[in-house]
């Protein structure tokens, strides 16, 4: 199988690196070749983050570039728009519908560009935009947008059955959070949206 | 079973199977995790040193008393560990000693992009460059039979993309090494002119063996598509990987790829690049930084490629190589013209951040240092006026004030971390303290090593494992060096930062100023309730915009505090002049 590209992005400290992990575990048992590539260190610092998955027969490079993306998986508007360039021609962007402002917004120094969702959009690029913060706060905590969000994503394979999500969250997370894991990926998977 | 496992993690399981007794180091991204997952291995003693010299040093000690031992260390800690180093390729090892560097092409977190493999060069120690995580834990292996075979230290360099990119690695038991007698030989082992004279035709005798050796060993592999190829390709580490990614599947006639790759990146096998050459219409070396192979190819006498056609600077990628090659890009969407940066801040309620703001309304000219409080130069509070090394703070003040004399004294201070002042600031107040400077040292004591991701030093009072360790008292140290002022201040209490500052600043004479309080990500540390600001007494002044706090944003003309990342830290409370902020009453979140 050709290589495939899952990119996660957000801001740092948001919990990309659990959800990486993850697919990482999830793909691996599936028997596929993986490579997951992230970022430490300074950029963690409430700064851009981002993390490659790759998986197929056999992976060579450890990094997504530019229009080879399948997926893109953001926790925050602008940072979807930041890395759509990634995305492959009929790629999909999974998004948690939320702004957070960078420091140089924060400062008045520039402006958040509320409208780049609809500007992707108006481009042709396919995007699943979805209230990830209110859906974890359902599953009972504000820091499981990653598992809404990895919900979300699982809806675009259809050959790997939910029972190995819900094997590789038990397997990922810590025994006390896995219940309340489980139903955030279930409501991110379950949730409304539009039929893409 | 084959299990996923980052670079670094794989570079630990390999010193672990190789029997290696000894791991000291200094946390440096990308380079930490190695000892980190070392730290889970109890067959192996392992620690984290104040600085990287002490660290390669701690790892000579134990090859001398016959143990398989490494260092790690991120590529300008190697600049750290260069002294060692280099004698240390004339004493040779007793037990195997590997150098563990990862480099940072592109700068993620670091403050320059040096590239290890001229130390190799000049230290004249062989250097493995691992291209996944299989090849880390191999070659970590592999580096402690290279250092006991040849008598020498190795290097196994490590780069971003490889420490910080998890793949598939097959894992096996550890094999313990018998301590190798230690056997006193002073010719060997004490470096003094009339041996050190000695021991030089040896290191050049072993590079020689070296180089004879890289020319067959399984290190070094050949790619062919078939007797000849139309582009050959020499590259190593994460390259390696760009260029399968490109031409992994385009071996046609017309068209064909070799590739040579390498393992061992120094010394070079000259004889496996000539015939290399040979079987190639055009030779091309592809090589992040430096042109190291591609320099070291053309005083060969032979044609090649490489920095013509690659940047010097940063890191590279799949497309990088199809940009040199002029293939067709994947196409893909246009980027957003105006899409703000989000550089990497000090966190909310991080006690960096009102020390930071009463220096920079003081106006002060601040000499910084490496770590979280480098983001103190950030906007909007802009406080830091040079960042260079670790250390170079404490050092640097006292220079700058020799030479401005009133201009500077009292208007000038330096701020280090308490992890990097235990890595190197040490020595640069004793020169402080020596040397009669009116100078102001502000230890920015968070009581931990922030930015690398929580590493315990010499001042925390915890080891590597989070036992309880001997703590270094900061008071006590510098007072024994003879700096007769220290205070300390609560950098959540902004009045009090103020007076103190100002007493130091006015102060004629070495002072330190010890600005503690512990990171605020740490797990002990219980955030409070979030601040509540009063829309009704706000008024819209921005001023507690000034801290640069993410937890803090104006919305309709007034400020509003993020409830998810607030950790009550008040500071901003007592920037306002209309009470608008206030903290709740209650305890604890």
């Amino acid at each position: 199988m050709e290589t495939r590209n899952i990119m996660i992005v957000g801001v740092g400290g948001q919990g990309t690196l659990l959800a990486s992990k993850l697919l990482g575990y999830l793909l691996c048992g599936e028997g596929f070749d993986v490579k997951v590539s992230e970022v430490h260190g300074m950029s963690q610092r409430g700064g851009s983050v981002v993390t490659y998955v790759r998986w197929g027969d056999c992976v060579a490079s450890p990094i997504i570039d530019e229009g080879e993306a399948d997926f893109v998986v953001s926790f925050e508007k602008l940072e979807a728009a930041r890395w759509a360039p990634r995305l492959r021609e009929g790629g999909l962007i999974i998004v948690n519908d939320r702004e957070t402002d960078p420091m140089p917004v924060i400062t008045g120094a520039a402006e958040y560009p509320h409208g780049v969702l609809d500007s992707l959009r108006e481009r042709g690029v396919r995007v699943d935009a979805v209230d990830a913060l209110t859906l974890a706060c359902q599953a009972g905590s504000a820091k499981a947008v990653n598992l809404v969000l990895l919900g979300r994503l699982s809806r675009s394979f259809p050959d790997i059955p939910v029972e190995k999500w819900m094997d590789a969250i038990g397997a990922c997370v810590k025994p006390r959070f896995v219940d309340m894991n489980k139903a955030a990926f279930t409501l991110g998977r379950e949730s409304g949206g539009a039929e893409l | 079973m084959k299990q996923l496992m980052l670079g670094n993690e794989a570079v630990a399981r390999g010193l672990y199977e190789a029997g290696c007794r000894l791991v000291s180091g200094y946390p440096g991204t990308p380079s930490t995790e190695i000892t980190e997952t070392v730290a889970n291995y109890p067959e192996v003693y392992c620690e984290w040193a104040p600085n990287e010299k002490v660290a390669l040093e701690a790892a000579f000690g134990a090859s001398l008393a016959g143990a398989r031992a490494a260092c790690t260390m991120k590529h300008v800690g190697l600049n750290v560990a260069a002294d060692p180093l280099f004698t240390l390729s004339y004493t040779g090892v007793n037990g195997g000693l590997v150098i563990c560097v990862a480099d940072d092409p592109g700068m993620h977190s670091s403050q320059n992009e040096q590239d290890s493999r001229h130390y190799a060069i000049a230290a004249k120690v062989p250097m493995l460059e691992p291209a996944d995580a299989a090849e880390s834990r191999d070659f970590a292996m592999r580096a402690f039979a290279l250092s006991e075979q040849f008598d020498t230290p190795v290097i196994l360099r490590m780069c971003t993309r490889i420490s910080h990119s998890q793949s598939l690695v097959e894992t096996g038991a550890r094999e313990e090494t018998p301590l190798r007698p230690y056997v006193k030989n002073p010719q060997k082992y004490i470096m003094a002119p009339a041996n050190a004279i000695r021991r030089h035709p040896v290191v050049e005798a072993r590079t020689r063996a070296l180089t004879a050796f890289a020319e067959t060993c399984d290190l070094n592999r050949l790619e062919m598509p078939g007797e000849r190829a139309k582009l050959g390709i020499i590259c190593s580490g994460t390259c390696y990987q760009y260029v399968r990614e490109v031409f992994g599947n385009s071996q046609s006639q017309e068209n064909s790829v070799g590739i040579l790759k390498l393992g061992l990146v120094n010394p070079l096998p000259e004889t496996l690049i000539r015939d290399f050459a040979a079987r190639v219409d055009r030779l091309v070396v592809i090589e992040e930084l430096d042109p190291v192979i591609e320099t070291h190819v053309r005083a060969m006498g032979l044609a090649v490629e490489g920095k013509n056609l690659f940047p010097l600077e940063g890191e590279f990628s799949q497309n990088t190589v199809r940009k040199a090659f002029g293939l067709p890009l994947p196409p893909s969407v246009a980027a957003e013209p105006s899409i703000p940066v989000r550089p990497p801040v000090m966190c909310a309620g991080c006690p960096h951040r009102g020390m930071f703001y009463v220096l920079s309304r003081h106006k002060v000219t601040v000499i910084g240092d490496i770590g979280c409080y480098t983001l103190g130069m950030a906007q909007p509070l802009q406080a830091v006026d040079s960042v260079l090394c670790m250390g170079a703070s404490v050092s640097g003040i006292h220079g700058f004030n020799k030479v401005g004399g009133k201009e500077t004294e009292g208007k000038t201070v330096a701020v280090i971390g308490d992890s990097t002042f235990m890595h190197s600031g040490m020595t640069g107040l004793v020169n402080i303290s020596y040397n009669a400077s009116n100078s102001t040292v502000i230890i920015l004591d968070n009581s931990i090593t922030g930015m690398t991701g929580h590493q315990q030093n010499p001042s925390t009072g915890y080891n590597i494992h989070g036992d309880p360790a001997t703590k270094v008292d900061l008071e006590v140290f510098c007072h024994a060096i003879g700096i007769q002022r220290v205070r300390v201040v609560d950098p959540y209490d902004l009045a009090a930062c103020e007076q103190v500052l100002s007493e130091e600043l006015a102060f004629e004479g070495p002072s330190v100023i010890i600005s503690r309080r512990p990171c605020v990500l740490l797990k002990y540390v219980k955030p409070k309730m979030p601040v509540v600001i009063d829309r009704e007494s706000c008024r819209g002044c921005k001023k507690c915009m000034k801290l640069g706090c993410p937890a803090i944003h104006m919305e309709g003309g007034r400020a509003a505090v993020d409830d998810t990342l607030c950790v009550g830290c008040g500071v901003c409370s007592q920037l306002c002049a209309f009470g608008a902020i206030r903290e709740p009453s209650g305890g604890e979140q």
